[in-house]
């Protein structure tokens, strides 16, 4: 699947629900359904800084495709990590710089993240990037 | 005859606002208390002064605070931006006058960043020392270490009248009264303290004693620096500008008198007014009335939350304002703070600005839940249910 037509699943998905409580319920879920990160690959130099809670994300280039894996300590905030690894996971490099993620504004989550919140979230979606970016340039 | 907490609400409107399409209930007033009808509709007719008038209205409110804390004379408050610039103010100027390399300043692990920061910067511009008074597990300040963390090089002791985390009332006469034993000088940051019960800076004898204006239903910007008057005299200006001087030539300016010495610039006049109108507002409703009503709450709420599974209270001291600081186990309080804003209920999470406190604590930061005379058991109830469904989800 392409990334827009993951997106497109996930707005989907989210659009049963119009209580925030539901659509939460449904992250955890996510959190919870994560694979674990490698305890060696939460270095600080896979921190994400710029929210309140820790988010450690790794990157690894496969075939030319890049896979993710993330963690955090707060359960919401893993939960949205697990959303965009899910989206960018075995997606070709350049298409993951190209993205456009309008999944956030769709589900509600860029209104329903605070300035520092929603940074947090920018900060994981250019670290992702920064990632492809890396590995793009490498294929070359 | 005193109004009914129904009747009390109705002069606070953001009390009946919608959030998320629920209704608001805020448990964030050590943040923030909201502001009554009355600052409002005064601070729209502000404006309409004339200057005259205006230099009136603000000594007039100079005069109602000097009133509020009991303070000897109205020179020795001085109207600042909030406790922030407050002690800001005493940290430049007291450190100017009396901090010099090798002395220290002591400061306790429950402060706020506001009342660590200025005092660092003092130590490193003076190249001072800044020691620590620590804490019990429970949250109390160790009183018993003062004497010997006290020594000939102490300049000054800062402290908080009560903790914005813990919630830990400090027994502030007492820790004054031996720093005064070893000629210390104490300032005290009342942020947390003056909403709650009489602040009274000649009993406590104070040397500094700051707050906010925020936190007493006042608007943001405004805030006192209470100062005893032969110290105040003693330090240097902080700022320098308009109204504050008596002569200025280039060769030689002199300054003004207290407390206008330490006014530069045009002064937060509508701020002062407004100020000055809360605390008569808090007085109409009667210290007594707020620390009851407000000591019912806490208790309401402690023993409500610690009935829920795995939750812990950060700071137990017998002693506390209506802060309730809290973990639940395997749940990070950002994610119950962000499940409990959906819900309608207004809680603060993370550090609170303390740090160096946290680190004490072993923590990253906690869920804040603080109570105002305004808040209602359904509110508590309200909230406890709502914590107790997110633990669910999570830990279930």
């Amino acid at each position: 699947m392409t990334i827009n037509e993951i997106q497109d699943e996930i707005i989907e998905e989210f659009s049963v629900f119009d209580d925030w409580m539901d659509k939460y319920e449904y992250i955890i879920e996510f959190a919870k359904g994560l694979p674990t990160i490698d305890v060696n690959k939460k270095t600080p130099q896979n921190l994400i800084n710029g929210c309140q809670s820790k988010v450690w994300l790794d990157a690894e280039l496969t075939d030319g495709k890049l896979s993710f894996t993330a963690d955090s300590d707060a359960i919401i905030t893993k939960g949205v990590v697990a959303l965009l690894v899910r989206i960018f996971n075995e997606q070709p490099a350049k298409d993951i710089l190209n993205s456009d993620l309008y999944f956030i504004e769709k589900i509600g989550l860029s209104q329903n993240l605070s300035p520092t919140r929603a940074n947090g979230l920018l900060s994981m979606i250019k670290r992702i990037k920064s990632y492809a970016l890396a590995f793009n340039s490498l294929e070359k | 005859m005193q109004k009914s907490i129904d009747e009390l609400r109705k002069d606070f409107p953001i009390l009946s606002q919608k959030v998320y399409g629920k209704p608001l209930i805020y448990l964030d007033n050590g943040a923030t208390s909201q502001k009554p009808l009355t600052i409002n509709s005064n601070i729209h007719r502000g404006v309409h002064f004339l200057s005259g008038e205006m230099t009136n209205a603000y000594e007039k409110a100079r005069a109602t605070i000097q009133k509020f804390i009991n303070a000897k004379l109205s020179e020795e408050i001085i109207f600042t931006k909030g406790a922030t610039d407050s002690i800001n103010l005493v940290a430049f100027s007291f450190g100017e006058r009396f901090v010099n390399e090798g002395d220290e300043i002591i400061v306790s692990e429950m402060e706020h960043h506001a009342n660590i920061i200025p005092w660092q910067i003092l130590c490193e511009r003076k190249k001072a020392i800044l020691k620590v008074l620590p804490i019990t597990d429970e949250g109390e300040l160790i009183i018993s270490e003062l004497g010997s963390l006290i020594t000939s090089k102490t300049k000054l002791l800062a402290v908080a009248h009560t903790s914005n985390v813990l919630g830990t009332i400090n027994p502030i006469k007492e820790i004054i009264e031996q720093a005064h034993k070893q000629n210390v000088p104490v300032l005290v940051d009342g942020s947390q303290a003056i909403l709650h019960s009489k602040i009274d800076v000649i009993d406590l004898d104070a040397d500094f004693y700051v707050f906010s204006g925020h936190k007493m239903y006042a608007p943001t910007g405004i805030g006192i620096l209470y100062g005893k008057k032969e110290l105040l005299n003693k330090i240097p200006p902080y700022q320098g500008g308009g109204d504050m001087v008596d002569t200025v030539s280039f060769e030689k300016t002199t300054y003004a008198e207290l407390p206008f010495k330490f006014e530069a610039g045009t002064s937060n006049f509508v701020g002062a007014v407004a100020l000055a109108k809360a605390s008569e507002y808090i007085e109409s409703i009667g210290f007594e009335f707020i620390s009851e009503r407000e000591h019912e709450l806490l208790h309401y709420a402690t023993q409500k939350m610690l009935e829920i599974k795995g939750l812990k209270i950060y700071g137990t001291s017998k002693k506390k304002s209506s802060i309730i600081s809290f973990l639940v186990e395997n749940i990070h309080a950002y994610d119950m703070g962000l499940m409990l804003d959906k819900m309608g209920i207004a809680v603060r999470t993370g550090s609170h600005c303390a740090q160096p406190l946290m680190k004490r604590l072993g923590i990253d930061g906690t869920i804040r839940a603080s109570f105002s005379f305004y808040n209602t058991k359904e509110e508590i109830d309200f909230l406890i249910k709502g914590i107790e469904r997110i633990r669910k989800m999570i830990n279930d």
